[in-house]
């Protein structure tokens, strides 16, 4: 089967689009970065720690991580209304979960870590761009992390497994159609994100979770890569 | 957040001898630097960057039916939304004033110049007319994001293709362009912004110079010295001869503009 499978941009099974990451591309932001898979662009930027606003939300016990996924009205094919709705209020929240386990903020009582992402492009995958930028730009913040964490999109298209999907292939029809499958995951193989769309035996899923181990330490090492070349960029002031 | 007394009276000062924390003189821009294409499934799109400050437009477009009161003439909208990535100071919620005035008055300019040739995005008098969007967004906020936003929005409209249109299914081809360019005519309008900061007038002033600023006023105009919009902001009185400084600023200004980015209109 896998053999004669083709995926619709040529790639091999387990291959990834070209990946780019840059740290540091706001400059008002605490932290920000860019990451990107393909055509598939996110930017995030961190804002904090800073006071909770508004004040019913501040938590005395521990700090407070506050993620806003946004997709720019144009980065779609068929142009999307400006401003949240049910999915990227749904994918803000999924991005909490993906990165709240890497934090160590439970000093910052009453205190909020904005993270804001915004996806330029879109083909596919933007939440896991979106993750990945969002990890990078706390690192770049200088918020306390016990590590990365890397997200990437597992499909199957009818039978066959596939790494990071893009939009062709989340439309994929033939057979028993896509499913698509983000994860996050630490460099240590722990999931902090997963969800499903689709049809898949749990034989399947297992194998699809192996797959996603792999990729996001391919994923991890691009991220780390992106943090060091911080001090290149770095120039002294005027 | 806010600039600090100290810094701005130190600004001011300084606008007093002429001067700018940043050398340039009060009616030059900071470097413009723009880069086109930069979503790939806009129609059109420009990323343009003055100084540190940074924003992205891009441009999208629909089948609709007409308005009433031009059954002939496409449609146009322009949005734009101050993201809370670009700034500690911008909240996130609904949009608020700052947001939905730059968005105003970029498409006045745009509107009044009749830079689009409206009539030729018909395509069925009184049911089927192009509909053009001008999204803008910013990136990064250091100062002028109008200004910037006005760039942005003639430079990806120049950048845009017309999607397919199917006119037996009357349904837009999302995804697929043809090479056809949205109909533009050649006078070019630019949305210039002068302020005034104690006795002094300047334009493209960066955040500190803007938090000091106690009046502005905003002109849409072309090379040629035609204004086609006009408003002034904020609370302050503007004498008759200042206002004359400030226009005569902001036309300076936007000749040295048009002369920075004319070469993506050619």
């Amino acid at each position: 089967m896998s053999k004669e499978f083709k995926r619709p941009d040529g790639r091999k099974i387990e291959e990834m689009r070209t990946m780019k990451a840059e740290v540091g591309v706001v400059k008002n932001a605490d932290g920000s970065a860019m990451f990107s898979f393909g055509d598939t662009v996110a930017i995030a930027a961190v804002y904090g720690p800073r006071k909770m606003h508004p004040q019913h939300q501040q938590d005395p016990a521990k700090g407070t991580l506050r993620c806003t996924y946004n997709m720019l009205s144009f980065s779609v094919t068929e142009r999307i209304r400006p401003g949240p709705n049910r999915r990227s209020m749904e994918i803000s929240k999924i991005t909490e979960w993906a990165l709240e386990p890497i934090l160590m903020i439970g000093k910052y009582s009453n205190m909020v870590i904005d993270v804001y992402i915004n996806i330029l492009q879109a083909n596919a995958s933007t939440r896991c761009a979106g993750i990945n930028a969002a990890a990078l730009a706390l690192a770049h913040a200088g918020i306390p992390m016990k590590n990365l964490v890397s997200s990437v999109s597992i499909g199957k298209l009818d039978k066959q497994l596939v790494v990071d999907v893009n939009k062709d292939e989340e439309d994929w029809e033939e057979g028993e159609g896509a499913t698509d499958i983000p994860i996050t995951m630490t460099p240590e193989g722990e999931i902090t994100h997963i969800q499903l769309d689709g049809k898949i035996t749990r034989k399947e899923l297992k194998k699809a979770i192996e797959l996603a181990e792999n990729a996001t330490k391919e994923i991890y090492e691009i991220q780390k890569k992106a943090l060091k070349e911080i001090r290149l960029k770095w120039k002294p002031q005027k | 957040m806010e600039t600090s007394k100290i810094t701005g009276e130190r600004i001011k000062e300084y606008l007093s001898n002429g001067k700018r924390f940043d050398d340039r003189k009060l009616d030059e821009f900071r470097e413009i630097s723009i880069e086109t294409g930069v979503s790939k499934k806009a129609e059109g799109s420009a990323r343009v960057r003055i100084g540190e400050t940074d924003v992205i437009v891009g441009v999208k477009m629909d089948v609709a039916a007409p308005y009433p009161d031009s059954p002939n003439k496409g449609n146009l909208m322009v949005t734009s939304e101050l993201l809370p990535l670009s700034s500690p100071r911008i909240e996130s919620g609904p949009p608020k004033f700052p947001s939905i005035e730059i968005g105003r008055l970029v498409d006045r300019a745009i509107r009044e110049s009749k830079f689009i040739e409206m009539e030729k995005l018909c395509i069925k008098e009184g049911e089927k007319v192009w509909s053009v969007f001008i999204d803008i967004y910013s990136i990064n906020d250091d100062g002028n994001i109008l200004d910037a936003a006005g760039i942005g929005a003639v430079i990806a409209l120049k950048n845009a293709r017309i999607p397919k249109y199917d006119s037996i299914k009357e349904k837009v081809e999302f995804g697929e362009l043809t090479n056809e360019k949205i109909p533009l005519s050649k006078e070019i309008p630019i949305v210039i912004t002068a302020h005034k900061i104690g006795n002094n007038i300047i334009v493209d002033p960066n955040l500190e110079e803007e938090d000091l600023s106690e009046g502005r006023v905003t002109t849409g105009g072309s090379a040629e010295g035609t204004i086609f919009s006009m408003k002034k902001g904020d609370w302050s009185k503007i004498t008759i001869e200042e206002m004359e400084n400030m226009l005569e600023v902001a036309e300076k200004a936007r000749k040295s503009v048009i002369s920075k980015i004319d070469k993506y209109f050619k």
